[in-house]
């Protein structure tokens, strides 16, 4: 009876720990867990007015919605492109740089502080989006056309790409004083939840009915499987490979455009650093292979949100922010040897052997 | 001239890229000749790239190893700049000499090439994700050790530091009408040496021809009875050691520790390899090439900032775009492989 019982119980447990989805959310339980113990301060959320007197939610929680925003929209476009190409766009930063600096240029041309903006700001924001898949689309050709490996091709942009933003904008850092401009990275009068957040649930609300209702997911996961096998059933893996890119360009855009409304302002050097290695480990984190083939969408978003967590946790700690990167290095180590297939075989045959020999007894 | 074509047609992979990246150079130097005038044809010029990149030919020789043997490692920017912050460090405030700070460099890296050849090889983790915790650790870790940038002082180091070998035969008149001698540091003899020691290792040990076999086919390398896990993590060792000594050579160049050293130093290094001739597909590459593969790198960045388009971002662009054109170069050189092989 007994044995009977514990078996359930470790099947249970078996199926969790296979599903995907288990690896962020037993990631983000620990966390809270850490949280908890060390500081509950951590989930304390106050009411508070901000400087234009809007009433706005502010607490460590509403933190990692806000900023957790772009990088759950770019986990989005970087889960589809891992799955497809079996690799990763390391110049995701440096094309929000760019799509930033086009979005800038488009609203302020030539004069850097601008009194009214050239044009309405959804205008510029389509420039921008336009300018992004483009980026996309050449980094995509690179891939699918040329067969260059995914890290390398986009190693090009990375190189070039800040220095692309900054001509575009003659190297000015323009200023935008429209209040209005400032919606879109912070908060909209009188709702006191940051923007980012809504704009992030619409991507994933569009995502979602994009997989439901096309082919998009079941191509991206044919191609990533395998790719001639899935050339010889009828599709056609260069158009794939490239739309992936150019989707990721669109999320781009969408986080450039947070990215920038934030400041009202932008720095070539500084917007976005670093933030391909946070959205390559979202993907990881979501347990989601990056040698390309299947993915969990809900799995990476929420590995988004568990990424800006552990970097709210460590700022909240009073880690100095130069320092930050080693300590996430560690839990990143930390987190794919526990996910390697080779750790997780052998960690399932302890598990096995310890239940036989608890039958036999 | 069929002749030359044959030639062309029957040449390996690694020798047809090798002389595309050779060509290219020499095209390049003339033309800086030709069009920037006469500082570039100064010998101390040439010896000027040398010096200020000897630590990215060692660290390029390491990362073609590994890219030959199918990874890739983007630490090693990382862990030059922990070398020079520890070396730093110690040779300043605990005040010790200059061989156990070597032995430091070495340290490092051969703790580095350990844990980050283990996760690879034997725990089967992807490399560019292992090295990017990597990267991420050493950068961290340097601001750790030290938090601001400072220059080392130590009486014993700053002789070896300001150590210059005369390079015999040559050199120019200067501006006051004295001859000068063209000299190189010690950093680009260390340098040199590892090009030659990992050229032999590559061409005629066993251990560098299977790094060829694993990086080519991975299946077959098994079936000839190479140790694939073993090949891995030893191509992953070698690249980290030769990182630590990049790191300490760098440190001997620049003098200093700073959190901010050798930023980008990773993606310069994939650069030279690539355009050296190095196939990210693995399998295929030349450390002769890749030493040009530097100096091609380092000649561009000369010729843009003597044409006076000073901004850094001006650098970036063209080197962009030189990758981009040898990327575009190797694919069409694995097509035609494809179709001879088809053929």
């Amino acid at each position: 009876m007994s044995i009977g019982k514990n078996r359930n119980v470790t099947d249970i447990f078996g199926k969790l720990f296979k599903n995907q989805i288990f690896i962020p959310l037993a990631a983000m339980f620990i966390l809270l867990l850490f949280n908890l113990v060390a500081d509950p301060s951590f989930f304390k959320i106050t009411m508070g007015y901000n400087s234009a007197g809007n009433p706005v939610l502010s607490g460590y929680l509403m933190t990692i919605l806000d900023n957790g925003s772009e990088l759950a929209i770019l986990a989005i476009g970087m889960t589809l492109v891992t799955a497809a190409s079996g690799g990763q766009d390391i110049s995701v930063g440096a094309a929000i740089a760019i799509a930033g600096s086009t979005l800038l240029r488009a609203l302020c041309g030539t004069n850097t502080r601008p009194d009214t903006l050239r044009m309405p700001i959804f205008v510029a924001f389509i420039i921008s989006c336009l300018v992004a898949m483009a980026f996309g689309a050449f980094n995509g050709a690179l891939v699918s056309i040329f067969k260059i490996q995914p890290m390398v091709a986009t190693l090009i942009l990375y190189t070039a790409g800040r220095s692309i933003a900054a001509w575009i904008n003659n190297n000015e850092l323009p200023i935008i004083s429209e209040p209005k401009f400032g919606y879109y990275g912070g908060f909209i009068p009188g709702i006191p939840i940051p923007t980012p957040f809504f704009i992030a649930a619409a991507m994933v609300v569009i995502i979602t009915l994009v997989l439901k209702f096309t082919n998009l997911g079941l191509y991206t996961q044919a191609v990533g499987i395998n790719e001639s096998s899935s050339r010889l059933n009828g599709l056609n893996p260069v158009f794939i490979k490239w739309l992936t890119f150019v989707i990721l360009g669109a999320c781009v855009a969408v986080a450039a455009l947070i990215k920038v409304s934030r400041l009202s302002s932008i720095n070539y050097s500084v917007i976005a650093k670093d933030i391909e290695m946070d959205a390559i480990l979202a993907v990881a984190l979501g347990g989601n292979a990056l040698g390309g083939g299947k993915f969990n969408m809900a799995s990476s978003i929420i590995g988004a949100f568990v990424i800006q967590m552990l970097t709210t946790t460590l700022f909240k700690f009073q880690v100095p922010s130069d320092a930050l990167p080693a300590y996430k290095a560690v839990v990143v180590i930390l987190l794919v040897v526990f996910s390697a297939p080779v750790v997780r075989d052998k960690m399932s045959q302890i598990i096995k052997k310890m239940n036989s020999r608890k039958g036999a007894v | 001239m069929s002749n030359i074509s044959r030639k062309f047609k029957d040449m390996t992979d690694t020798g047809l890229l090798l002389t595309i990246t050779i060509v290219v150079f020499f095209l390049m130097y003339i033309g800086a000749i030709v069009f920037q005038g006469k500082g570039f044809l100064k010998p101390q010029t040439f010896f000027n790239i040398l010096n200020a990149n000897a630590a990215l030919i060692i660290l390029a020789c390491g990362m073609s190893i590994v890219m030959i043997t199918g990874g890739i490692d983007i630490s090693v920017g990382g862990v030059t700049a922990l070398v020079s912050m520890s070396c730093a460090v110690y040779l300043d405030y605990k005040g010790g000499n200059v061989a156990a700070s070597m032995l430091i460099a070495i340290g490092i890296g051969l703790a580095y090439g350990l844990v980050q050849g283990f996760l690879v090889a034997y725990l089967d983790i992807q490399p560019f994700i292992v090295s990017l915790a990597g990267m991420f650790f050493a950068r961290g870790m340097t601001t750790i050790v030290n938090t601001n940038p400072f220059n080392v002082q130590n009486e014993s180091f700053v002789a070896l530091k300001d150590t210059r070998i005369i390079v015999p035969g040559m050199g120019s008149v200067n501006k006051l009408g004295k001859y000068v001698n063209a000299y190189v540091e010690i950093g680009v003899i260390v340098a040199l040496i590892i090009v030659i020691l990992m050229f032999c290792l590559l061409r005629w040990t066993k251990l560098g021809r299977s790094f060829y076999a694993v990086g080519g086919n991975k299946q077959s390398a098994l079936m000839l009875g190479i140790n694939v896990k073993r090949t891995k993590f030893m191509s992953h060792m070698l690249c980290s050691l030769l990182a630590g000594i990049g790191g300490y050579v760098y440190f001997l160049h620049v003098g200093s520790g700073a959190a901010t050293h050798a930023q980008g130093a990773e993606m310069n290094a994939i650069a030279s390899s690539i355009i050296g001739g190095t196939m990210l597909t693995g399998g295929v590459g030349n450390i002769i090439g890749t030493f040009f593969g530097v100096l091609s790198l380092s000649t561009i960045q000369n010729i843009v900032s003597s044409a006076g388009l000073d901004q850094a971002w001006w650098t970036g662009i063209t080197i962009a775009a030189m990758l981009c054109i040898f990327l575009v170069i190797q694919s069409v050189v694995m097509a035609r492989k494809k179709r001879a092989v088809k053929k």
